[in-house]
């Protein structure tokens, strides 16, 4: 199984984990369009490559980071980015 | 008028070992040729099907199928061989009954002992709520002419009596949605079937022939791709071919293929597990689902018990096992099934699956004129082989998106009518 670094608890299981998917900025409620919200919902880049993904530590810090990961050999490539506080999607 | 390839018996061994005579290729190699009117991405169940109906249903024999690896090296040789077609949604229903229908007579079709087992079908309930939605399964079947019930543990521990239906497991079994035209078959067999049943029809098959690039003309995007635009070919590891149909059935592989015709796809690939065990005397007569225990097994025709689980939790394209998967899935087997406690683990595979959000797949036509996709699988393409290629070559053949396929467009996406089929698809939920 994969092990992924929190930034909080270090290296840990993904079982540990929730992955939350690809990283994609979230468009401004007030101002996005269906077309800009149904891209955000559905369309996906799914590279065969580098990936900038987020993740959530369930049994650990219970906080959100993101990560970037080559998802053919599975091996993270940049230090962790802790995001926001608790419970609080990047 | 269909041709068939010749039937593999025993007459015919003995017949051309007495003249001495070498057994045939299953199917033809020939040169690639610069140009076809349809060319089919992907050699696994969908494409090969796809191509074999285009050749048997429309006479569209200038066809190639081109594969990157082996026929029948992904998902198509990867999968748990289970058929069913007890879904939750009406499309779902009427589409996977399709194939089912077309499973039956394949063996006589292709000439080519598929070893389908029509064996029966329970998904078990451990719960109200999953025992809810076996009711609702068993009514929208029913309403569709499939042949679904809701049955006790009694039943249950009848039909399969390995299984433990006392109250004593951490999930006792509440009762389970019995579909009897459900079972297994051989999925090699499948693939070679409609290999040489195209083979035979006029289709040609490459093998190690990568798709490296499609060529694209007047889109939006750069390089004169994405939508608006058409398509006037592909580039492989070798050559360039023209075609003015290029169908995109890579399942795991899809948004890569698509991405090269600019084509953007609602979905993600994750690796799906499976495990066999060594061969035993047969115990088990039916097919066995588990959606809150994460597990399905059958016993194959040679004894072994092939069981999977849901994808993995995470994005990849990597396709190793993982002893997560042995020890977890071993452990609900054996909370099922106690009995089997002393029984090894003969091996365990991965392949990879294109999870789309609804678990219903995107067929059809896209943006890009000429350009057409089977894909969007998941872990539930291998039962769908059949109708899908059926469906993709009138597609295909007659340029409009044929009524059983029309609500899994891309298009539902832009329309938010998505056909919600996880209740059904999937154990992971």
């Amino acid at each position: 199984m994969l092990i992924v670094p929190c930034p909080n608890c270090g290296p840990r299981n993904a079982a540990d984990l929730r992955y939350v998917g690809e990283s994609r900025p979230r468009p401004d409620p007030n101002s996005a369009s269906a077309k800009e919200w149904r891209a955000y919902l559905y369309e996906r880049a799914n590279p065969a490559g580098l990936l900038r993904e987020t993740w959530y530590c369930r049994s650990g810090c219970r906080r959100y980071f993101t990560l970037e990961r080559d998802t053919v050999t599975n091996e993270f490539t940049n230090p962790p980015t802790p995001v926001a506080k608790l419970g609080k999607r990047p | 008028m269909k041709r068939r390839p010749p039937r593999y018996s025993a007459a015919r061994l003995v017949s051309l070992g007495a003249r001495k005579r070498a057994w045939p290729r299953a199917w033809r190699e020939v040169p690639l040729q610069d140009s076809y009117d349809v060319v089919v991405i992907g050699g696994g169940v969908h494409g090969l099907a796809t191509a074999y109906y285009l050749a048997a249903n429309h006479g569209m024999t200038n066809v190639a199928v081109l594969e990157k690896s082996y026929l029948g090296s992904g998902g198509s040789g990867r999968n748990t061989a289970i058929l069913r077609s007890n879904y939750l949604t009406p499309e779902g229903v009427v589409f996977y009954d399709r194939s089912l229908e077309l499973y039956r007579t394949l063996a006589v079709d292709l000439n080519m002992n598929v070893m389908f087992s029509r064996r029966g079908h329970i998904t078990l309930a451990h719960s109200d709520a999953s025992l809810r939605t076996m009711h609702w399964r068993a009514e929208v079947n029913k309403l569709q002419g499939v042949d679904s019930s809701v049955i006790g543990p009694a039943e249950i521990k009848k039909l399969a009596p390995a299984l433990d239906t006392s109250s004593h497991p951490r999930y006792p079994i509440l009762g389970a949605l019995y579909h009897p035209p459900g079972g297994i078959i051989r999925h090699d067999a499948v693939v070679w079937g409609y290999a040489r049943g195209a083979d035979a029809l006029g289709v040609e098959m490459h093998q190690k022939t990568e798709v490296l690039d499609i060529m694209v003309t007047g889109g939006d995007g750069p390089g004169g791709k994405g939508p608006g635009g058409r398509v006037t070919g592909v580039r492989t590891s070798r050559g360039d071919i023209s075609a003015p149909v290029v169908v995109n059935c890579t399942a795991g592989w899809a948004t890569l293929i698509s991405d090269m015709a600019g084509v953007g796809l609602p979905i993600s690939t994750r690796p799906l597990q499976a495990a066999v065990t060594e061969p035993v005397k047969v115990f088990l007569p039916v097919v066995v689902v588990s959606g809150t225990l994460h597990v399905y097994v059958s016993q194959t025709a040679r004894g072994e018990l092939v069981f999977g689980a849901s994808v993995d939790p995470y994005n990849t394209y990597d396709i190793r096992g993982s002893l997560d998967f042995a020890e977890g899935t071993a452990g609900h087997l054996l909370e099922l099934m106690p009995g089997i406690s002393r029984m090894r683990l003969l091996r365990q595979w991965a392949g990879l699956c294109d999870m789309t959000p609804d678990y219903s797949p995107v067929m059809g036509f896209t943006p890009v004129e000429g350009f057409l996709c089977d894909v969007g699988w998941g872990t539930y393409g291998f039962k769908a082989g059949p109708v899908s290629g059926e469906q993709m070559a009138e597609a295909i053949a007659t340029q409009r998106t044929p009524e059983l396929i029309a609500p899994f467009s891309l298009s539902r996406f832009e329309r938010d009518a998505l056909v919600g089929e996880k209740g059904a698809a999937a154990v992971g939920h």
